[in-house]
């Protein structure tokens, strides 16, 4: 190697490093501020309730979706929060009690939501349907995989 | 240092062995086809939708990975000065450009069904509009660059500096909460598919992977006759 390139490999080096740095604390500040959704425990928990449309995700928790016409009301649960949500307007297809969900809308207090748009949130299982049957029927059903 | 790699190598892969390389990724991709659309069963809960998965998931894969090619092209750039690595990134990068488009396409006719969205702004979809402009600010880069030395060096920083994109891209379903599901295929634990899925994904993963190599072969000649014959007018 020759002298030049030995002292290009360092300018890269010490960038390198200097890279890695600042991407840390900016991660670091994006991981308090990139907030897609509140989890209903985060909620809960919060001193202060936050103003304007907000996401909050989790189950819909089983037996809680009623239906009346095209309005909807279910409880999101993290399995230590909970907080119920009405809701009027189309749901998409795989928005189904016992899987993961998004609603945005406004609170009302601080367990009960009026939503404005509710997004199905999709898990990573992928599997025929047999399978599924199958699994259910044999009790290994993961809890973790739904309904 | 990197003399075995000449340029004429690769003009005479292209030359030699392109023939072949088409009729196989004909074969692959046509038996992909058939796996995905008609033999692999339908998902469980999302009915025959999730299919899209099979174009998606490859399309992503290799949108990152072509961009990682390119970045360590770079950094070889800028600190060896061999331009092979130059012409390599310069070729590849259209097709991680049209790789990712594909992706961000493909994922949001699956989102309207499946989330009841196009378009959401959570971390994962935001971080590949991200690699989407990056491989935008590379290509234009070179096409608007008229001096060759100097576009090599931006090229290569540009490259550089979107490198650290990627990680984020493959880590942000874990890092942040987002409407994009966590990955499904994990090279460390045992993967959330069932073999009769997965097997159709990995074959159209390794056609698209076919695919690129066939239009980087035809791109890398082109490319690097371009700047024989540019530096011979000078």
């Amino acid at each position: 190697m020759t002298d030049k390139v030995k002292k290009r490999l360092y300018i890269f080096l010490v960038s390198i490093i200097t890279i890695i740095i600042i991407g840390k604390f900016i991660l670091d500040s994006l991981q308090k501020n990139v907030v897609y959704f509140f989890s209903p425990t985060e909620l809960y928990n919060s001193t202060e309730l936050p103003n304007g449309l907000i996401r909050v995700g989790g189950m819909v928790k089983k037996d809680s979706l009623v239906k009346n016409g095209n309005r909807y009301q279910f409880i999101i649960t993290d399995f230590k929060q909970e907080i119920n949500v009405k809701y009027t307007g189309l749901k998409p297809n795989l928005f189904v009690e016992g899987q993961g969900a998004v609603v945005e809308g406004r609170l009302k207090t601080r367990t009960s939501l009026e939503a404005e748009t509710i997004l199905a949130k999709h898990d990573e299982n992928y599997m025929p349907k047999e399978v599924a049957d199958a699994l259910k029927k044999s009790g290994d059903w993961n809890k973790k995989y739904g309904k | 240092m990197f003399d075995f790699l000449s340029t004429k190598n690769f003009r005479d892969l292209h030359d030699h062995y392109l023939y072949w390389v088409k009729i196989f990724f004909l074969t692959l991709v046509l038996f992909g086809l058939i796996l995905s659309l008609f033999i692999s069963p339908a998902d469980y809960l999302q009915g025959d939708t999730a299919r899209i998965m099979y174009v998606h998931v490859p399309a992503s894969w290799l949108a990152l990975q072509v961009y990682a090619v390119m970045s360590v092209c770079g950094i070889v750039t800028l600190i060896f000065k061999a331009r092979i690595f130059t012409l390599i990134a310069k070729s590849v990068a259209p097709i991680g450009f049209t790789f990712s488009l594909i992706s961000l396409f493909t994922g949001s006719i699956w989102g309207q069904p499946t989330w009841g969205t196009f378009w959401t702004w959570d971390a994962r979809l935001t971080s590949m509009l991200v690699l989407v402009l990056f491989y935008i600010a590379y290509i234009l880069t070179w096409k608007i660059t008229s001096q060759f030395q100097l576009a090599e060096k931006l090229t290569s920083i540009i490259a550089l500096i979107g490198l650290a994109n990627l990680p984020i891209i493959k880590f942000s379903v874990d890092w942040f909460n987002t409407l994009h599901q966590p990955a499904t295929i994990k090279l460390t634990e045992s993967s959330t598919i069932h073999p009769s899925m997965l097997t159709p994904l990995l074959v159209m993963f390794f056609a698209f992977v076919v695919f690129s190599i066939i239009v980087f072969l035809i791109r890398f000649k082109l490319e690097s006759l371009n700047l024989k014959i540019n530096s011979n007018n000078k």
